[in-house]
């Protein structure tokens, strides 16, 4: 398959053409206990291109992206209003009768810090295979092979598997979650800073893969760099305290933003 | 105008203040050495009074009325069950309470009272936790008094060291791992057991093993629950030649411990059961030091591969 270039998404001519809605975020507030963190945030994720959500620190970027995998789920208090739809299958995230696991299974996520276990290279690319019960020897390896190739980290530790994934450097770690987030064919894929905790060879690496990674999956990246931003995404969201002031393409939202807000945290102005 | 000091000044500055490290470091070394030759000392004359009693015979007779004839092989049998005993009942009880309460227990003030709780009872006097089993294991269960219920006994005696142990190691485990396990969607139950408890396994065996090192030494709650002073003989052999091999009478049989045999020397007249004591009380000693030894090594082992 083909990457879909920029300017054909948002094309004069047609701007829906090739866009088809992965995930539609409706009507959402989020509240940490008394604090409400997210205020009314409407936004649409497309398939198999790449959103980033851009704003100043605080603004609430990881909490959107974790009610995308109900991570919130995870500590008492949080409290969800409103839906995320997930397409095809229009089955409301946040709906409370719908297990997290299940949302879990289904979207995966690269940490702002490599997260690997304490564990080989090899079982940390399985170990969401072994959750969904895999235990066949030749489809754990097919799996982890793809996987790793996937992130751009076979060649460098195909003959190493065994080898306890805190071996590898920090950008290779950081592939290595990709890898693992990749192995259990996520439909959408969300990273939160994933190369803030990085070098710049390390990052220029990360930037490309997820320019790779498009072409088969929908992935909603934070970043609070905007040229991160401008390099990777097709659209971007720009938030600010709680609220989605703006989203549309990105060569629209860093070459003429409809927003003033948008425009000077863009040049630099605010932020 | 400058107020910065010359670099004369500075250099008396520094001089004056390092008399501080220097003073401290004194102290440092002389309060050290206080306790370390404390220990040294009790060591020395230990070794002094019981080396000459420590052969082969002493570890393989039982005690007896003529000193020079008596040995350590039925206290040292019993407390090596006893223990048995505690770990098996202490390690699987106390390692699931504190993941209970690290992991599954809602934040509120019925889980706050019993942790608070479980920390104190690190402190109750082992001599209370003699009374309790007393009522509970030896009358009430109906135990008696036996290897049994000395080790379910210790056990108590431990738990809150181990729980408390358990949950300082899970603790430890940054909340980055628990987020990626169930980012690819983990259930709770596949988190603890293939993260939580293999990761905390280190912690966990530390605590355990001090626990013991602890209760291998308790005499008051063990002599409380009715642990004999005199024994002459060896509670019946797990295994056994018939089928199924394995037999559990041993753990309902009499016993006696090794600081309780120490205790029974030590209250003798004659010089020569005082010499018994000190010698018992080395093979004591080695047993506790093995045992933080092995924590130690199994701690840097099992640590190697585990970094946040
Ligand atoms: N666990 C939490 N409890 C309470 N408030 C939180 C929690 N996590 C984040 N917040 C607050 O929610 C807001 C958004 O945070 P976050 O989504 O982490 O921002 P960003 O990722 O854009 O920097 C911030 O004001 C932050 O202080
Ligand atoms: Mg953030």
């Amino acid at each position: 398959m083909v990457a879909t270039p920029i300017v054909e998404v948002t094309s004069a001519a047609n701007p829906q053409q090739s866009k088809v809605l992965k995930a539609e975020v409706v009507d959402l507030n989020f509240h940490y206990g008394s604090v409400q963190a997210l205020k009314g945030i409407n936004m649409p994720l497309y398939e198999k291109h790449v959103t980033a959500l851009i704003g100043p620190s605080g603004c609430g970027k990881s909490t959107l992206l974790r009610c995308f995998n109900r991570m919130h789920d995870l500590y008492p208090g949080n409290r969800y209003e409103g839906r995320i739809k997930l397409h095809p299958d229009d089955t409301n995230l946040l709906d409370p009768k719908v297990d997290p696991i299940e949302v879990r299974m289904r979207i995966s996520m690269v940490f702002q810090k490599p997260n690997p276990f304490p564990k080989s290279i090899y079982e940390n690319v399985a170990y969401g295979l072994r959750v969904r019960g895999v235990s066949k020897r030749s489809v754990l390896d097919d799996k982890v092979e793809e996987a790793l190739s996937g992130a751009a980290l076979w060649g460098e530790v195909k003959d190493r598997l065994r080898d306890l994934a805190f071996n590898l450097s920090g950008g290779q770690q950081q592939r290595l979650c990709i890898a693992r987030a990749l192995a259990t064919d996520p439909e959408i894929l969300l990273f939160d800073e994933p190369t803030s905790a990085l070098d710049p060879i390390a990052t220029a690496s990360i930037e490309e893969l997820i320019g790779d990674l498009k072409n088969k999956i929908t992935i909603l990246i934070v970043t609070h760099n905007m040229q991160q931003a401008a390099r990777v995404s097709d659209f971007t969201a720009y938030m600010y305290i709680g609220e989605l002031v703006e989203f549309d393409a990105t060569d629209t939202i860093f070459i003429k933003p409809k927003n003033k807000q948008t425009e000077d945290y863009i040049t630099g102005r605010f932020g | 105008m400058n107020t910065a000091p010359s670099v004369a000044e500075v250099r008396a500055l520094i001089v004056k203040h390092k008399r501080w490290d220097l003073a401290f470091a004194v102290i440092g070394t002389l309060a050290l050495m206080v306790g370390i030759l404390t220990f040294v000392a009790l060591f020395a004359d230990m070794l002094i009074d019981g080396m000459p009693r420590l052969n082969y015979d002493f570890l393989t007779s039982f005690p007896s009325r003529r000193p020079e004839q008596a040995g350590i092989l039925s206290a040292w049998v019993g407390s090596t069950l006893v223990m048995l005993v505690t770990a098996v009942a202490a390690v699987p009880l106390g390692v699931a309470a504190a993941i209970y309460l690290e992991e599954y227990a809602p934040k509120n003030w019925v889980t706050e009272i019993i942790e608070v709780n479980v920390t104190n009872l690190a402190g109750v006097p082992s001599i209370v936790y003699g009374l309790l089993a007393l009522g509970l294991f030896v009358y009430q269960f109906g135990l008696g008094q036996s290897i049994l219920a000395a080790g379910l006994t210790l056990a108590l005696l431990i738990l809150p060291v181990v729980i408390v142990a358990t949950r300082e190691a899970i603790r430890s485990i940054p909340s980055a791992i628990r987020e990626g396990a169930y980012a690819l969607g983990a259930t709770r139950w596949q988190m603890v057991s293939q993260h939580i408890l293999p990761y905390s396994i280190p912690g966990i065996l530390t605590g355990v093993i001090i626990g013991m090192a602890r209760a291998i030494g308790e005499t008051a709650p063990v002599i409380t629950i009715g642990a004999l002073t005199f024994i002459a003989f060896l509670p019946p052999t797990p295994i056994s030649g018939a089928f199924p091999f394995l037999s559990f009478e041993w753990l309902t049989a009499p016993f006696t411990v090794m600081p309780i045999q120490m205790f029974n020397w030590t209250s003798r007249p004659e010089a020569a059961f005082q010499a018994n004591a000190a010698a018992a009380g080395l093979v004591l000693l080695v047993m506790t030091l093995s045992m933080n030894a092995l924590a130690i090594y199994l701690r840097y082992k099992l640590r190697k591969n585990i970094q946040w």
